[in-house]
């Protein structure tokens, strides 16, 4: 190995917890202004809603629990969770679901089991999952993206639209249709090709759907900024994209009637991005070491095709993550690191297995 | 004096100190899987209520006779005849709502609520006692079975008592409230997650009502009370 001679001073840079967050804030954006261009007004109330509701539950769970409210509020943690959350859910979905999603997030998935650092799982996947299961219409309707509206018509202004969200006024025809992975999963017995030739949602050579696949690329590009910029390792994203590639590989059967779709599809239609590199990638409730996050990884996208090539749901990332969450002490178990100044890896110890013993 | 002393320990006991659903956690099966309405956690409560009278009483008459290494069998056999008996009557006057309960009115059988009440009292104990203890130790699963059935209720469906008449009779078809409107529906909370997140906020309830009592004893007889302790997520305390 040829190490790269650095002269002291070594400079070190600070990376605490607010600095982290809002680096992950700041890379949430490029998807956030593709979501926002392709579904209208609906993302960004979505993000509004929800972070007004995360902050606000965060102060009062905190202020019940006596723990200092600034600190806390301050480390950005829950805005993080505020933003996945808005950019997981449909836009223009009725603000009581977005309210609800993002009080179960914070007091039921992270504060009650003790804040950041102590939940075992994903805080903005288990509300997200919360709302998809207790109001399965409001959750299915998703945005038509902006090239594919009808003539002459477009994506109610922010006045509309907060009448649909907050007053519970119809939406007119035609602005919300099924999503790329919906069509898949209910058009069964169609060839790729059929499907891909009926639906405009596949229109000019689209791969994954309009509107869907720029999304996903632009989750992806601040998916790598946040790469670069070493906020986490490449284990979690490419042991879930790569399992995602390989099992759309697998299944993918020529595009005859029986294929749950492309690998270029899986990867870039629904929330594949997204959750490869914002969820999964939550330092606290996905494995520890390198080797683990390439199981843990591997393991949700492994998941995640499973549901959505042979469940009831059309896009599975955050059954998929909890799921993984569950392992993802187990794996951790086997999978302990080779200690500095050690030949072999350890195992882990009667203590680290059972904390009762 | 002695005596009525023990009969306030044993319905403490039942209904609060050691509550089978809320500190022994003992039959969570039902408690989790039929409790998504009043209606339905009053009948298997009651049947469970029944079932545990009827168990205890029985065991406690025989336990001088039967010995110890085919106890559980001789248990789970009188069990098995109360729950029978239980279905039957059950089949007989509200067959709507044995039909909703299903298989969780034979699985009472396996709630080791009643096993251990038979195991841990009544084998131990007069008829009198052991008669005491199975209805206090019924009423706490009843009422617990209640308070959930009705949070549930009220939270996934935005009703309270629901098809009564099912067990009163037709005349309490009108008991029906409903606060929220009739097409609110909050499904998790219908769902098995909705029970274990309100059973365990029960739990939370009762635990920090006890302890608010044990301080404020504490801080009556003058003894210093630790305040609260700061949980450590990482290393352990030894």
């Amino acid at each position: 190995m040829n190490y790269k001679q650095i002269s002291s001073p070594q400079i070190h840079k600070r990376q605490s917890t607010d600095r982290i967050m809002q680096l992950v804030l700041i890379a949430t954006l490029p998807g956030a202004l593709i979501l926002s261009y392709q579904f209208g007004w609906g993302v960004l109330l979505n993000l509004f809603i929800s972070t007004l509701t995360c902050i606000v539950t965060e102060a009062l769970v905190l202020k019940l629990r006596h723990r200092p409210i600034n600190i806390h509020l301050g480390d950005y943690s829950a805005v993080v969770t505020a933003v996945l959350l808005g950019l997981a859910l449909p836009p223009l979905v009725p603000w009581w679901v977005v309210v609800t999603a993002a009080i179960f997030s914070i007091l039921i998935a992270k504060q009650l089991y003790g804040g950041l650092g102590s939940n075992p799982f994903n805080p903005a996947m288990v509300g997200y999952v919360v709302v998809l299961i207790s109001f399965p219409v409001e959750m299915t309707t998703w945005v038509t993206p902006i090239s594919l509206l009808p003539q002459g018509v477009s994506h109610p202004g922010l006045w509309d639209s907060g009448m649909i969200v907050f007053a519970g006024s119809v939406p007119i025809d035609g602005i919300t249709g099924a999503t790329p992975l919906d069509l898949f999963k209910h058009s069964k017995g169609l060839m790729v090709e059929q499907i891909y030739n009926s639906n405009r949602l596949f229109d000019n050579a689209s791969i994954a759907g309009v509107g869907w696949e720029w999304a996903n690329v632009a989750f992806l590009i601040g998916g790598l900024a946040l790469l670069k910029a070493r906020i986490f390792t490449w284990h979690g994203p490419v042991g879930m994209l790569g399992s995602l590639t390989l099992m759309s590989m697998l299944f993918w059967d020529a595009g005859s009637s029986s294929s749950p779709g492309s690998p270029l599809m899986h990867l870039f239609s629904g929330a594949s991005m997204l959750g490869a590199f914002f969820i999964i990638t939550d330092p606290v409730s996905s494995a520890t070491s390198n080797r683990g996050r390439l199981i843990y990884g591997a393991l949700i996208g492994l998941l995640i095709y499973i549901i959505r090539a042979w469940g009831s749901y059309p896009d599975a990332v955050a059954f998929a993550v909890l799921l993984g969450n569950f392992a993802a002490p187990f794996i951790d178990n086997y999978t302990l690191p080779r200690t500095y100044g050690h030949s072999q890896r350890r195992r882990a110890t009667a203590k680290e297995t059972d904390k009762n013993v | 004096m002695m005596g009525k002393m023990i009969l306030k320990q044993i319905t403490h006991n039942g209904l609060w100190y050691n509550n089978p659903a809320l500190v022994q956690l003992l039959g969570l099966c039902p408690l989790l899987a039929v409790t998504s309405t009043v209606v339905n956690a009053l009948g298997l409560g009651l049947a469970t209520l029944l079932v545990l009278i009827g168990s205890n009483i029985i065991v406690s008459l025989i336990r001088q006779h039967v010995s110890d290494a085919v106890r559980l069998p001789v248990f789970i056999m009188i069990i098995a005849t109360f729950v029978t008996i239980t279905e039957l009557l059950m089949k007989a006057y509200t067959f709507d709502l044995y039909q909703i309960l299903g298989i969780f009115v034979p699985l009472i059988v396996t709630n080791c609520a009643i096993l251990g009440r038979a195991e841990a009292f009544a084998s131990k104990n007069t008829l009198g006692l052991a008669a005491l203890d199975g209805l206090m130790m019924g009423l706490g699963f009843l009422l617990v079975l209640l308070v959930l059935g009705a949070s549930r209720e009220l939270l996934g469906q935005g009703s309270l008592f629901r098809d009564m008449h099912l067990l009163f009779g037709p005349a309490a078809e009108a008991w029906l409230i409903q606060p929220f409107g009739n097409d609110y529906s909050f499904l998790v909370f219908v769902l098995p997650p909705g029970a274990f997140i309100v059973t365990g906020f029960l739990i939370a309830l009762k635990n920090s009502i006890d302890q608010n009592k044990n301080n404020r004893d504490k801080r009556e007889r003058g003894q210093p009370v630790k305040g609260i302790k700061r949980v450590r997520t990482t290393g352990y305390i030894r």
